[in-house]
């Protein structure tokens, strides 16, 4: 069953130098309890595509140009990007039925509140709980995370936490009103491994105890490849290739992601010499005409210059952008 | 150490940074960043020191160097450039050598940095920047000077024309770049690499990594090279140190490391490393909790609280920085007799 369908969605950012088409043509789909990995590097689109969801685009400069973003709930289907994001109907969904984390829990948590009162503020905004249930709630909340002595962390302000703490009382912010979707953009990139290591796993707990799907958004790999179900590599804006995370991981098609598997040092395999990719990703001003990755890619030909390879399936239930394929 | 072509000795490196308050300042306590840290580097090898933000691995590496004074510890640097006429090379105790000494030293000891955006100065052209150290150690002037400069450039993959441009007209790769010719300009033996890739994405990382290895073989360059990525470590290191609360946990030859683990900490943090492929079998270990305070580090064995195997006797007794057998070194009481998950890999 889907839960949410992602359509040609394309969003543009009206700059004073230019045109930056952040996403460019997306589509995906999150199957409900399901984990979608987005993978990219800075710049690709990932985080912009996230917020397109959310509804939190800065407009202006950016906007959502063309597009559909299908939201399937109690059997029936809403188109998000038709939806005022400041209105009544998207902030009913936003914090409560679609949920964000994000990569620095330091900035993302508001210094002069205490941690309880936080989480609260959506447990009262959404479900209607009067403040004592609200704080019980928040309390239970903190324990589900992990965080010990609960009822004494929820009177502490963010700075009295570690990171990982902070991190876990995000989380435990996101799923108090249990969402059906978690996006959770970078949220162990600025963490430590070990403590990186308990977010994961805690969060695996926590997507099976509440039943969400999570669009997990990362530039690492290997986080991915232990967190997801389905996994879509993105550059510049489009999404190059798309399937279950064994035969992304294990039979890359696309030029783009196999450079990227073979860039990276793993401890499961030891390389003599890693292979880079040639080059950098092109300036969002210029982006090439044909295929984005042509510049750098060992297989380019002639047709990449000059057109764009549409994402077809390949194989079996693996979807990819590349003329190697046609 | 047995070897003769040791490039740097390091022996019992202390750095407390005070903690001061009130009206007078006092010192109320000290932050152990590094406490007590032994380890040498053989010329033409890169030694790799791991461990997690708060370890005192870059205070370790600046110590070295001497960017910040040192509490205690030697520091034995074999030095070409100040041997005496008839000698090839000479050892100097860095952490007790004079200004000037000091600074004729650096031209044989450099440091590449983690960020790549804020240790170019924006103001300056980039010529300018690869070439400030020939200036400050009056090595080369005027179209010499330049000549340098574009033979550095080219060196590190960037093109000489690039030496009239600025700091900002490059990608962070590039600038890392940069950061790497400003390190070679002196032409020295040893570069302390803090973190040089982490801020780069994926598939720059991998093109600066082959640059370093690269200039290594091309310059008979020594590395220490601090990260906190094990996998990029494991692939640049021909040892590997790990460290936690300003103390080495474990320091052997890399392959030895990670498949003959001897430390419950290196345990630990090689199996919470994120490998791209789904089908990765290494058994995760949760250690509870934080890296407690090195304000107030735990009694006994630094590591006691979060260690799965730890005894009574680890709460109480300190255990020492000893060698297993054939360098391989560990800080733990039950080294010997502990049977640690290693990480097995294809070739």
């Amino acid at each position: 069953m889907p839960l949410i369908e992602v359509r040609g969605l394309k969003t543009y950012f009206y700059t004073e130098d230019g045109v930056v088409r952040a996403v460019d043509g997306v589509n995906y789909v999150i199957e409900q309890e399901k984990t979608l990995g987005v993978v990219g590097e800075s710049g690709c689109g990932k985080s912009v595509t996230a917020l397109s969801i959310m509804g939190l685009v800065q407009i202006p400069p950016g906007k959502i140009e063309e597009g559909e973003i299908l939201f399937h709930r109690d059997g029936k289907v809403m188109d998000l990007t038709k939806y005022d994001p400041k209105g009544r109907e998207m902030r009913a969904i936003r914090g409560n039925e679609i949920a964000m984390i994000f990569q620095e829990p330091m900035t993302s948590l508001n210094p002069v509140y205490t941690i309880g009162n936080q989480i609260m503020e959506a447990i009262i905004l959404h479900q209607k709980l009067d403040k004592a249930k609200a704080k019980q709630k928040a309390i239970d909340m903190l324990r589900e995370v992990g965080i010990p002595l609960p009822e004494q962390r929820v009177d502490e302000y963010p700075h009295q936490l570690s990171g990982g703490m902070r991190q876990r009382a995000m989380i435990a912010m996101a799923l108090s009103c249990n969402p059906s979707l978690l996006i959770a953009d970078e949220p162990t990139t600025a963490l430590d491994v070990t403590i990186q290591a308990q977010v994961l796993e805690l969060m695996n707990e926590l997507r099976r105890e509440f039943h969400a799907a999570i669009q997990f958004i990362t530039h690492d790999l290997g986080v991915i490849a232990g967190m997801a179900d389905h996994v879509v590599v993105m550059y510049l804006g489009r999404i190059v290739e798309g399937s279950t995370v064994d035969e992304v991981f294990h039979d890359p098609k696309h030029p783009y992601t196999q450079g990227l598997m073979n860039s990276i040092p793993s401890l499961a395999s030891r390389k003599d010499r890693l292979e880079p990719i040639k080059g950098v990703v092109p300036d969002p001003f210029e982006v090439p005409p044909g295929c984005g990755f042509e510049p750098r890619c060992p297989h380019a030909m002639e047709i990449c210059k000059t057109r764009m390879p549409d994402l077809t399936e390949v194989a079996p239930n693996h979807d990819a952008a590349c003329w190697l394929y046609v | 150490m047995a070897s003769d072509n040791i490039l740097l000795d390091v022996k019992g490196l202390v750095k407390y940074f005070p903690v001061r308050k009130g009206v007078f300042r006092r010192t109320v306590a000290h932050v152990k960043a590094v406490d007590n840290v032994d380890m040498f580097i053989p010329e033409g090898e890169t030694l790799g020191l791991v461990g997690e933000s708060g370890c005192g691995k870059t205070t370790a590496g600046r110590s070295i160097l001497r960017l910040i004074e040192p509490t205690a510890g030697d520091i034995v640097f074999r030095s070409k450039k100040l041997a005496p006429g008839g000698e090839e090379s000479v050892e100097i105790d860095v952490a007790k050598v004079g200004r000037k000494e000091l600074k004729a030293l650096r031209r044989e000891m450099q440091i590449i940095f983690q960020d790549p955006y804020s240790s170019l100065n924006p103001r300056m052209t980039v010529g300018a920047i690869v070439g400030e150290p020939l200036l400050v150690h009056g090595m080369a002037k005027g179209a010499e000077r330049e000549d340098r400069v574009k033979a550095l450039l080219a060196a590190v993959g960037l093109k000489p024309d690039h030496m009239k441009r600025y700091p900002h007209e490059f990608s962070g790769g590039q600038r890392q770049r940069i950061g790497v010719a400003r390190a070679l300009a002196l032409d020295p033996q040893l570069i302390i690499c803090d973190e040089p890739v982490s801020a780069l994405d994926v598939s720059i990382q991998a093109q600066v990594i082959n640059l370093l290895e690269d200039l290594q073989g091309e310059f008979g360059l020594t590395y220490l090279f601090i990260a906190h990525d094990l996998s990029v470590v494991r692939h640049i290191s021909t040892r590997v140190a790990v460290m936690y609360l300003g103390k080495i946990a474990e320091l052997a030859q890399t392959e030895e490391l990670f498949t003959n683990p001897k430390h419950p900490y290196t345990e630990a943090l090689m199996s919470a490393v994120p490998v791209p492929d789904p089908a990765w079998s290494v058994e995760r270990i949760l250690l509870e909790g934080d890296v407690p305070s090195p304000v107030a580090p735990p009694s006994g064995c630094y590591f006691h609280p979060r260690c799965r195997y730890a005894k009574d006797i680890c709460k109480t007794d300190e255990p020492a920085y000893r060698d297993l057998g054939d360098l391989h070194f560990a800080t733990c009481h039950f080294a010997d007799s502990l049977d640690l998950q290693p990480i097995k890999s294809e070739e």
